[in-house]
């Protein structure tokens, strides 16, 4: 594929606001997850018992008054998550080069304003008919909602669409930013994803029995279960002019399917496979050139043990991969992007997280699955997200 | 521009259960007498095809006919799914349950409550382990799936599998969004042959700045009510022979649609 520049990108997570929260936490192997303060909607219901990566002082940051109409928790996040990190600026020079209607809006979320119906119903009137009035916006209540907010608040007028294929959501953004690119109807994409923490994914987690009841260990050999986060991120990607390089690019994608089950992986990790091997491909680099690569590894027993096979049999021993779950807990929708910025932020600043909380290897770890971070210049970096339906997308990046 | 052959086209609503219905009525006016009340996916196993929500009955039946008229194989497909609200009557269960017994929520209904719930069962189903997509983009949200399904095929895909399907709207929830009845789409979309021999109607896309075509066609007309209805000017155009119309695109644009029927 033809590569695309990043001008600017940003992650907003439990660890903070912007990039140098994140790359600061991951340096000094400091966790955003609390343990778990969210007051059930239903009266009288105690808050699960678990950990989770929340985004401080979400509940203060209104939305500009000519934004309101648009306020939801996770409205609030995708705002705030926009204010860092020079996407606005970068945001501004892309409009300025192509027009407001040649750059698209790409943005992925499993959850969207969901949290926002959530709380209409728990606070229904007239006989449990009627949606209270200030939550009576019928933009929230859609998954849209997302997509349909960015578009309105950057004022970007390219085509306009919200990814939703659960936790492979806004990884995706990047191929579908790409394929838009290259067949000349955008010039540049305003990519990313946010997710917030809402009664459907705790309690709906909680169900499948795949949430732990402490911080998760992402591929260690004891291992329960995922701990949920929120987060917010963007990138914004640009079609490079003959001959040119940016600092940073995107090179490659690729998508796949598992075509096994709703909710668990392929036992071989065979659509994990198709997606990686098919980025690597597209990028024009073979395995042993990748020099971090960012795991999905929610910290699932089914999970980690699958993604880690499909590691040992891609990648030589001297790959760095690791899961930075432990950091922000996983952000679902989000996790594309935040764990995306988290390899730019590798390339850029040459540190190589590890992997949080864990301590003793599953033993079906390879080598490549590494706890301690390292302190190395690599030129390319990956990131993995897998989602529920088996969705999968693989993602690299380089600098050049 | 973007360009693709449409190879066939998979259609089911209440009373017009296939695309030879839905021509059938929009040319003649003719009604299926006993058109089954819920479409029955044969790609799922039957007691999956039981339990499975409507909009993934509905997804799956229609995208299944697609590609047996088409001739391909339902495995070698890239697909796009495209929903304006997903399944609300989950989104209508998670919320009502989040809001009197949380701990109760049922593990089914909530990997079914993901918007990729229809494209995952198809994966599933077809044992297609090519790449699936969902999207949403309100009354935009056909136009910016046929976007990516073009785009997929400019981008080296031979043919690409793109559906279309919303369902009814149920608890208070439809105070926000009416939708009604239930309808899918699909079409199976092909690049062009070099030889020019195409295997259907050729479909040439663009996005411009003219209104969207009215809801005046008979497919149109009778499910107007439904989320999806957006996506129906091109249906009305296939099944009747025309070959101009534009469907929302969002941010006020729409994108132009050019058939040259074979």
């Amino acid at each position: 594929m033809p590569p695309l520049a990043i001008r600017a990108y940003t992650a907003t997570t439990a660890l903070g606001r912007g990039l140098d929260a994140q790359a600061s936490a991951l340096r000094e192997r400091r966790s955003g997850l609390r343990r778990n303060d969210l007051t059930p909607l239903a009266a009288g219901e105690a808050p699960l018992d678990c950990w989770i990566g929340r985004v401080d002082g979400l509940e203060g940051a209104a939305l500009p008054a000519e934004l309101s109409q648009w306020e939801s928790r996770n409205n609030r996040l995708a705002w705030l998550s926009l204010q860092h990190d020079g996407v606005r600026e970068a945001l501004a020079a892309v409009v300025a080069r192509h027009g407001a209607e040649r750059v698209a809006v790409i943005v992925g979320t499993s959850t969207s304003s969901i949290g926002a119906t959530e709380e209409a119903y728990s606070r229904l009137r007239n006989d449990g008919r009627e949606f209270p009035e200030d939550l009576a916006r019928p933009t929230l209540h859609t998954p849209h909602s997302l997509g349909a907010f960015v578009a309105d608040a950057t004022g970007l007028r390219g085509p306009c669409v919200t990814v939703a294929t659960a936790c492979s959501s806004s990884a995706k953004v990047f191929a579908q930013a790409a394929r838009l690119i290259a067949a000349g109807l955008a010039d540049a994409a305003l990519v990313g994803g946010v997710d917030t923490l809402c009664g459907s994914v705790l309690f709906g987690f909680n169900s499948l029995q795949l949430v732990s009841n402490a911080p998760c260990r992402p591929f260690d050999a004891e291992r329960i279960g995922l701990s949920l986060g929120e987060a917010g991120g963007y990138a914004v990607l640009e079609r490079l002019d003959d001959g040119e390089r940016a600092a940073l690019e995107l090179r490659g994608y690729g998508e796949s399917s598992d075509a096994h089950h709703m909710s668990s992986p392929h036992p071989e990790g065979l659509g994990a496979r198709l997606a990686m091997g098919d980025a690597m491909t597209r990028a024009g680099i073979d395995a042993a050139e990748v020099g971090y690569l960012n795991l999905h590894g929610t910290a699932t027993p089914a999970n980690d043990k699958i993604e880690a096979l499909a590691i040992a049999a891609l990648f030589p021993d001297t790959l760095h991969a690791s899961s930075t779950k432990g950091w922000t807990g996983h952000t679902l929708g989000a996790a594309g992007i935040v764990e995306s910025a988290f390899a730019l932020l590798a390339l850029e600043r040459e540190h190589l997280p590890g992997t949080l909380n864990s301590v003793v290897p599953d033993p079906a770890n390879g080598p490549q699955i590494r706890f301690d971070s390292a302190d190395t210049r690599i030129r390319y970096a990956m990131n993995n997200s897998f989602g529920f339906g088996g969705n999968n997308c693989s993602l690299v990046f380089a600098r050049p | 521009m973007l360009s693709a052959v449409i190879e066939s086209v998979g259609y089911w609503s209440r009373g017009l259960p296939s695309w030879e219905a839905a021509c059938a009525f929009a040319v003649h006016d003719d009604l299926v007498a006993d058109a089954p009340a819920r479409p029955s996916p044969q790609l799922l196993a039957p007691n999956e095809r039981r339990r499975a929500p409507e909009t993934v009955a509905v997804a799956l039946e229609v995208a299944l006919a697609a590609c047996q008229a088409a001739g391909r194989d339902p495995a070698s497909l890239p697909s796009v799914f495209v929903s304006c609200h997903g399944d609300m009557a989950i989104t209508d269960y998670m919320c009502a349950t989040l809001a009197s017994e949380p701990r109760t929520i049922s593990p089914t209904r909530f990997h079914n409550s993901v918007h990729n719930a229809a494209a995952g069962y198809w994966t599933i189903g077809a044992g297609a382990m090519q790449p699936a997509t969902a999207l949403s983009a309100l009354d935009a949200s056909f136009a910016q799936g046929l976007i990516e399904a073009l785009a997929q095929i400019a981008a080296g895909d031979e043919a690409v599998l793109l559906v279309g399907y919303d369902g009814a709207a149920t608890g208070p929830l439809q105070t926000m969004w009416d939708s009604r009845g239930l309808l899918g789409t699909a079409l199976v979309l092909a690049r062009a042959p070099a030889d020019g021999r195409a295997r259907g109607p050729v479909l040439r896309a663009w996005l411009g700045d003219d209104p969207p075509s009215p809801l005046d066609g008979k497919l149109s007309r009778r499910e107007t009510g439904n989320a999806s209805a957006a996506m129906l000017p091109l249906f009305d155009a296939l099944a009747s022979g025309h070959d101009r119309l534009a469907l929302p695109a969002g941010g006020g644009r729409t994108l132009r649609v050019e058939l040259a029927h074979d």
